[in-house]
């Protein structure tokens, strides 16, 4: 290591660029770490593990669904029934965009790219808007059909499809056994903690997404400091990936049996 | 005891160093915004003890219930609700954080030469979080309390109390994350910031057993945090995931709570056996026997420990196959602790052993920890456990290892780095005297509680048949000499602050990093930044670096 180590100097990176030994740093860098790589990559080790223990927080979830799912199979198809393709499928689309406008936004950060990055941060951002839209369509959908558990759950749609045209007209349910027909209110149960877990996790993300821009346009991340930007594109991906479970688990899986 | 290898400097010149993380800045706001990992572990230490005492007020109460065979002291709810409270602070509040935020927050870097943690600003914001959570937890005691037990069993929290489960709830939510980051911020630096030459199997083995501990922070806070907000949905909107009305399975809260509650046990006790790994060899004066044993049985520790959480549920209708697995896998468990214990023991044979405060509660600890961990052996047994499961049995066998065990680490790593942290030394006649009557008082406060388990006193009540009164009494008259040892520390240790004497950088003559820069340190710990050249506890190298000292100086 070189000299400037040596020099217990306190506080923060010093304004100037150089420590007392003369040796040039840039100013992002943080004072405990010896270089820029160590804390690039003590960074991004970071972030990976924070996505490791949200991989852990949604487990809990997963396994819950796995096992009702095994439990209350007839339940848990016709329930899915009552979820609507088109906008999931366009909501998939929509976010798999998001992630793209996002990892080129990385890109331009890592190739000095100002204006591109912008571009990009408000694509991804507007799109994640957009995805949040759709899931208030659906969610509007679940309210008025009385599909959100608790005291006004209504079993109609189970117990008796053909009151439910839009659905029994395409799929034509069988009535389900009164118990069985309970059990579709663990399928919403587990859609609105699963899909609401990663709205909050979408709106968080928004909300750094906004923070990053106004920082983006003051040029803070096309300067070779690209940390942030890529450890944010690694949420956004991860929040996209439990997208792409969600979807053919919720919406897709048995649809047709 | 005449031997001992306490050197300090010449009290007459020697002077705390001026510049030190301490003098460095000062103003409530310095350490308020600080971050530096020194700092912050001190405003742990200080948060930590608060916590503490009003959990142990909390188990004052109890035991002052439990004096008489009736319930005179308070009523039955009130002492479910002092129960209740006593066991969230203690656990969440105080055992969990206690020896990874204040020793080894303060002391990972400086056994790894690093200038701080990887990420400082997440170290304060863990300390702001616990802090939220900490409060939230006071102020749902003071409004009205919670009474479901620590563990929040459903369906007993969602639908038949009428306490403050979701405020309690959101706090160790809060809490959790606090020790995530923690735990996430200890395997970044173990994995980045080593200085050059710590190679993995250089390091101390308290690092060793703070990246196990680590990583059961990581992976199992995740999932209780889940359970929370499913608890807190279940609650407020009747979700219907836990409610057996509605096809969900109050079960299947059991199996996530514990997924993390189990490995939780081994977040408190893994770090507290780094502490004694580091004592035991200071003062046997040898490196500790099987270090890479010592080493990976810790990590053994963390990976079984995630496949044992069943063995809390023997009696709650879990079926017997899958009894019968987590009963061997609990089994497997306790061979790893068994190496520790071992190693730990064949590292004082031959050694030059000397008899101070850290190494009092290390033999305390290590006496403690073994009839603790064999008891949970007789409750991983299904047969036993049936019987004893729910009975004051439970409450010996995890007091024994969390009081007995993790308590004595804490307190023998406070006095052990003590001189490291303040630069001065705590008065040694009597912090042994208080190691010798915590461990009486709390023999007398626990053993007896074993033999009251077996003969089937249960848990969790405010009022027992009067035969059992005569153990109870035991116990509570041993619960106050438990309590003076408690208290003898915080005045002696305080009163040290200002009178005791000046500690130099190595009083013990130890070998780790952390003692071959002032006490207190500097805000980057060191002034060069250390190359490792030699093997963790390596008192041969030591010997030559104080006569390389000495030529240099002569």
């Amino acid at each position: 290591m070189s000299d400037s180590t040596a020099i217990a100097h306190g506080g923060h990176a010093a304004p100037d660029n150089t420590h007392a030994g003369g040796h040039e740093h840039p100013a992002y860098l943080r004072h405990h770490f010896e270089n820029v790589e160590q804390q690039a990559d003590a960074a991004g080790f970071a972030m990976w593990l924070f996505l490791l223990t949200e991989v852990m927080f949604f487990g809990g979830l997963f396994t819950a669904y796995l096992i009702y799912r095994n439990w209350y199979y007839p339940a848990f198809v016709e329930a899915s029934h009552q979820l609507n393709i088109f906008w999931g499928t366009l909501n998939t689309a929509v976010l798999i965009t998001s992630s793209f406008t996002m990892a080129m936004g990385v890109w331009c950060a890592e190739t000095r790219k100002q204006r591109g990055l912008v571009l990009c941060l408000v694509l991804t951002f507007i799109l994640g808007l957009g995805f949040l839209g759709i899931k208030t369509v659906e969610y509007k959908e679940k309210i008025e059909k009385h599909h959100v558990p608790g005291f006004h759950y209504s079993l109609s749609s189970f117990t008796d499809p053909v009151s439910d045209p839009e659905i029994y007209k395409e799929y034509h349910d069988k009535p389900l056994a009164l118990d069985m027909a309970r059990h579709t209110e663990v399928y919403f149960s587990l859609y609105f903690a699963m899909t609401g877990m990663h709205a909050l996790h979408m709106i968080i993300g928004i909300a750094i997404l906004g923070f990053m821009i106004f920082r983006a346009r003051a040029g803070a991340y096309t300067s070779g400091h690209v940390t942030f930007v890529e450890n944010f594109g690694l949420y956004w991906h991860f929040v996209d990936i439990v997208w792409i479970f969600l979807f053919p688990l919720l919406y897709l899986i048995s649809r047709h049996q | 005891m005449s031997a001992t290898i306490v050197s300090l400097p010449d009290q007459s010149t020697a002077r705390i160093p001026k510049m030190n993380f301490i003098t460095k800045e000062n103003g409530l706001l310095s350490w308020l915004l600080t971050g530096d990992h020194k700092r912050i572990a001190v405003l742990y230490i200080i948060s930590l003890t608060f916590f503490f005492f009003i959990g142990g007020a909390l188990a004052g109460l109890i035991r002052l219930e439990l004096l008489t065979p009736q319930t005179d002291l308070m009523a039955a709810d009130t002492y479910n609700k002092v129960f209740t409270m006593h066991g969230v602070i203690m656990v969440f509040f105080f055992l969990v954080p206690s020896v990874p935020a204040t020793l080894g927050n303060f002391l990972i870097p400086l056994m790894l030469g690093a200038k701080d943690l990887a990420l400082p600003k997440i170290n304060l914001l863990s300390w702001y979080l616990y802090v939220a959570g900490g409060a939230l937890a006071i102020y749902t005691m003071a409004s009205g309390g919670v009474d479901t037990g620590w563990t929040f069993t459903t369906p007993l929290s969602t639908h038949y109390v009428n306490t403050n489960v979701l405020t309690t709830g959101l706090a160790v939510f809060i809490a959790g994350f606090s020790s995530i980051f923690t735990g996430l911020n200890f395997i970044v630096t173990i994995h980045k910031m080593r200085c050059p030459g710590m190679t993995w199997f250089r390091m101390p083995l308290f690092v060793w057993a703070h990246y196990a501990a680590s990583i059961l922070m990581v992976l199992g806070t995740p999932v209780v945090a889940i359970a929370i907000v499913l608890v807190a949905l279940e609650r407020t909107i009747g979700i219907g995931v836990f409610d057996p009305t509605k096809g969900g399975d109050p079960l299947l809260f059991q199996h996530l709570f514990w997924f993390y509650s189990h490995p939780a046990v081994y977040i408190m006790i893994l770090p507290g056996m780094g502490v004694i790994s580091e004592t035991i060899s200071t003062f046997s004066r040898k490196r500790v026997f099987g270090y890479t044993a010592v080493a990976f049985s810790s990590v053994a520790i963390a990976v079984f420990g995630f496949f044992v959480w069943a063995h809390h549920m023997f009696i709650m209708g879990i079926s017997n196959y899958a009894v019968l697995v987590f009963s061997l896998l609990t089994m497997l468990v306790a061979v790893p602790s068994a190496i520790k214990i071992f190693n730990w023991t064949f590292t004082l044979y031959k050694g030059s052993i000397t008899f101070e405060t850290p190494m009092l509660y290390t033999f305390g600890f290590m006496g403690l920890f073994t009839i603790g961990g064999l008891t949970g052996v007789f409750l991983g047994t299904s047969g036993t456990d049936i019987h004893l499961t729910e009975t004051y049995f439970i409450v010996a066998h995890f007091h024994f290892v969390m009081v007995g065990g993790m308590l004595m680490a804490f307190l023998a790593g406070i006095h052990f780095w003590w001189p490291k942290i303040t630069g001065r030394m705590y008065p040694e006649k009597i912090s042994q005297l208080a190691a010798v009557v915590t461990f009486i008082g709390f023999n007398f406060t626990f053993f007896p509680q074993f033999i009251l388990g077996t003969l089937g006193m249960p848990r969790r009540y405010a009022a027992y048949p009067p035969e059992f009164q005569v153990l109870n009494v035991f116990s509570t008259a041993g619960a106050s000499i438990l309590g003076v040892g408690y208290l003898l520390p915080i005045l002696y240790l305080t009163w040290s602050l200002k009178y005791g004497e000046i500690a130099g950088n190595n009083p013990w003559q130890a070998t780790g990093l952390e003692w071959q820069t002032q006490s207190p340190p500097l805000t980057e710990n060191f002034a060069v930044t250390p190359i490792m050249d030699h093997e963790a506890y390596d008192y041969e190298w030591l010997e030559k670096q104080r006569e390389k000292e000495v030529a240099s100086v002569g």
